[in-house]
C-alpha cells in the first residue's frame, strides 16, 4: 500500500497536491483498497464552490458508498472526465490518473491543517 | 419453513433457555407511565367458520365487476387477464416469496423481476426500468422527485389532466414545503395547449408530469409539448396507460425522460383499489437516481449467467439519508402476475386489446351521441370519456345502479364544477348488450334538443362490435 511521501492527506483518505494557485484531489491507496472496484463517481460541475472538510460529491463500489471531503476551500477548477467511461482508473492509479478534481485555492494554509504523510501512515497502520 | 404456530410447550422451553419466567418479563425496559393496564378491545377468538361468515358479510357490501356493468375507470380498469395467468401465480414459489433481500440466493425471483423490467422496457421504448413501485400513485410522486433531484430545481408542473389520486400523493409526498406543484388547465379541446405551457414552464420547472391519455381520457400532443420542457432544461414525466400502448406512440418515442404508470391494467384484478403495481421506467442516463429495486443479469465466476440486484447503492440500505428514496421493495407477485400477463397476451394479444377498447369506447360515444348526449371534451380519446349532463351525475349513476349498471364516475366527487359531468371508461371486455344497456338506461336523462347529426351515421363511423 502506497503513501506519497510529498502529498498532503484528510483524516477522511483524500489526499491534496498544491501547485501554485490550484491543487489536485484524490483518494488514497488505503481508501481504493477498502472500497474495492470503483463503479461510479459523482463529481460537481466545474465553478462549484468547496469548502474544507465539507463534502463535495461521492464514490461507489458495488455495496458501498463514501462521502469525498474537500481537503481545502476554493473553487473547482477542472474535474477528470476520463473516470466517467472506467471509474476503475482510481483503483489502478490513486494519485495518478485517478485524481478526482482540481481546485484553484483560496487560502493555502489550510494545508497546515491537514496529515503529512507520517501522521497518514500511522492512522491507517494495520 | 414450518407455518405452525408455537405451542405452549415450545414458548416455556423459549422463555427457559433465554432465563425469565414471564414473557412480560422481557418487557422490563417499557416504562410503567406508558403501559396499557387493560386488555385491548377486540372481540374474543373466532373458529374458521365464524370468522370466515364475518368476512363473507363484509365482502358481500362490495359489488364485483364481474356481476355488474360496469364502466368504472379513472386509473383501475376491468381489462381481459388469461386464465392461464391466476393458475400460474398460484404457485407457491411465487405466491409466496417476497422481495429478495439476500437476493443472490432467489435466482429464479430475480430472473422474473428481469423480465418484468425488460418487459417494461419493450411497451415503453425506455432504456431502464425498475422492479416496480407500489402504485400509480407513488410512482408519479417519485418521478417528480427524481426529475427534481436530477435538475436541482423545485418547481413540479402538473396539468389539470393528471388523475386527482395521482396529485393527491404527490401532494403528500412533497409536504413540507421543499418544492411546489402548479397546475396548467386543460384548454377547451380537453388538451395541454403549447402556448399555455411555453407561459407556465420556466427554469425554475424541475418537471412536466404529462398524463396521457388524461384523467378525462383525451389523448396530448406529447410530440408537440416535448420540445418546450426540454427547451428549458426540465424533465419530461409521461404517465401513460399500458394497453394504450398498443396503439398510441410510447413515452421513449417521445422523448420522455421518465416514464410511470399504474399497471393494473396489465392482468391485475380490481380488487377493491389495490394491491396495484406500478411501473417506472427512464432514460438510461437518469437510471443512478431511479427509486426502488432493479434486477440485472451479469455471470459468474464460471462465466455461467446469473441474477442480481443492482445499482444497490441509490437504495437506503447503503445509502441511507441520501438515498434516492426510502423505497427498498417491490410489488413482487404483481409484478409477477404483470409479467405473466404480458407474456400469454403478447404483441398481438395487447394490440387487439386497444383496438378494441378504442372502437368499443368510440361505439359507446356515439351512441351515446345520438341519444342526445354531448362529451364534455372533443379531443381525440383511447378508451374513456367524460360527458356532459343535463342533471348531477350522482343521480343518473343512482338510477342506473338499480338495473346493476355502475355508468362511471361522477366527476363532481372531484370537482364541484363538474358535477354534471360522468367519466365512462369502456375496455374490450364489453359486449354490445351491456353498452346498449348503458345507452338505454342513460336515455331517461337524454337533454331535450336534438344532436344535429343522423344517429344512424354516427353508429356506423364509430363501427359495428
Amino acid at each position: 500500500m502506497e503513501i506519497k511521501a510529498d502529498l498532503k492527506y484528510t483524516k477522511e483518505h483524500e489526499w491534496i497536491k498544491l501547485d501554485g494557485e490550484v491543487a489536485t484531489v484524490g483518494i488514497t491507496d488505503y481508501a481504493q483498497g477498502e472500497l474495492g472496484d470503483v463503479v461510479f463517481v459523482e463529481l460537481p460541475k466545474v465553478g462549484t464552490s468547496v469548502t474544507q472538510m465539507k463534502p463535495f460529491g461521492t464514490i461507489e463500489a458495488v455495496k458501498a458508498v463514501s462521502e469525498l471531503f474537500s481537503p481545502i476551500t476554493g473553487e473547482v477548477a477542472a474535474v477528470n472526465s476520463t473516470l466517467e467511461a472506467d471509474a476503475t482508473i482510481i483503483n489502478k492509479d490513486p494519485y495518478g490518473e485517478g485524481w478526482l478534481i482540481k481546485i484553484k485555492v483560496k487560502n493555502p494554509k489550510e494545508l497546515d491543517s491537514l496529515l503529512t504523510a507520517e501522521k497518514y501512515k500511522e492512522m491507517v497502520a494495520v | 419453513m414450518s407455518y405452525v404456530p408455537n405451542t405452549d410447550a415450545d414458548r416455556k422451553k423459549m422463555l427457559e433457555v433465554i432465563g425469565v419466567s414471564r414473557f412480560e418479563d422481557l418487557l422490563d425496559a417499557v416504562p410503567d407511565e406508558v403501559r396499557l393496564k387493560q386488555p385491548l378491545k377486540l372481540p374474543p377468538p373466532a373458529s374458521e367458520l365464524e370468522l370466515f361468515a364475518d368476512l363473507r358479510k363484509l365482502s358481500r357490501q362490495n359489488v364485483p365487476v364481474s356481476v355488474s356493468n360496469s364502466f368504472l375507470g379513472g386509473g383501475f380498469y376491468d381489462h381481459f387477464t388469461p386464465a392461464a395467468a391466476d393458475f400460474i401465480i398460484r404457485r407457491p414459489e411465487f405466491l409466496t416469496s417476497y422481495t429478495p433481500y439476500q437476493a443472490e440466493v432467489a435466482q429464479g425471483t430475480l430472473q422474473v423481476i428481469y423480465e418484468f423490467q425488460s418487459l417494461v422496457c419493450a411497451l415503453t421504448k425506455m432504456e431502464a426500468a425498475n422492479a416496480s413501485l407500489y402504485d400509480g400513485a407513488s410512482a408519479v410522486a417519485e418521478a417528480a422527485l427524481m426529475a427534481a433531484h436530477a435538475t436541482e430545481r423545485k418547481e413540479i408542473l402538473v396539468t389539470e389532466g393528471l388523475n386527482p389520486n395521482y396529485l393527491a400523493v404527490l401532494e403528500t409526498y412533497i409536504t413540507g414545503g421543499a418544492y411546489q406543484v402548479r397546475s396548467i388547465p386543460l384548454g377547451p379541446s380537453g388538451q395541454i395547449e403549447p402556448e399555455m405551457l411555453k407561459k407556465a414552464i420556466s427554469e425554475r420547472t424541475a418537471a412536466l408530469i404529462l398524463q396521457t391519455p388524461n384523467f378525462f381520457g383525451c389523448l396530448e400532443e406529447a410530440k408537440e409539448l416535448e420540445p418546450i420542457v426540454h427547451t428549458v432544461g426540465a424533465k419530461l414525466v409521461a404517465v401513460f396507460d399500458p394497453i394504450s400502448l398498443g396503439m398510441v406512440m410510447p413515452p421513449g418515442e417521445f422523448n420522455a425522460d421518465i416514464a410511470v404508470a399504474e399497471g393494473q391494467s396489465l392482468g391485475v384484478p380490481i380488487s377493491y383499489g389495490g394491491p396495484a403495481v406500478g411501473l417506472f421506467a427512464a432514460k438510461k442516463e437518469l437510471v443512478r437516481r431511479m427509486p426502488g429495486r432493479i434486477a440485472a443479469r451479469s455471470t459468474d465466476a464460471e462465466g455461467k449467467i446469473g441474477y442480481v440486484l443492482t445499482l444497490q447503492t441509490r437504495e437506503q440500505h447503503i445509502r441511507r439519508d441520501k438515498a434516492t428514496s426510502n423505497i427498498c421493495t417491490n410489488q413482487g407477485l404483481m409484478a409477477t402476475l404483470s409479467t405473466v400477463f404480458m407474456s400469454l397476451v403478447g404483441k398481438q394479444g395487447l394490440l387487439q386489446m386497444a383496438r378494441l377498447s378504442y372502437a368499443k369506447a368510440h361505439y359507446t360515444a356515439a351512441l351515446l351521441e345520438s341519444k342526445g348526449f354531448k362529451r364534455v371534451y372533443p379531443a381525440p380519446f383511447f378508451k374513456e370519456f367524460a360527458l356532459e349532463l343535463p342533471v348531477p351525475a350522482s343521480k343518473v349513476v343512482s338510477r342506473l345502479r338499480k338495473s346493476n349498471i355502475v355508468p362511471g364516475i361522477d366527476l363532481g366527487k372531484y370537482d364541484k364544477k363538474r358535477k354534471n359531468q360522468l367519466l365512462i371508461a369502456v375496455t374490450e371486455k364489453k359486449l354490445r348488450a351491456d353498452i346498449e344497456s348503458l345507452a338505454e338506461g342513460m336515455s331517461f336523462f337524454r337533454p331535450q334538443a336534438g344532436s344535429g347529426i343522423a344517429p344512424e351515421r354516427k353508429l356506423e363511423a364509430a363501427g359495428q362490435v
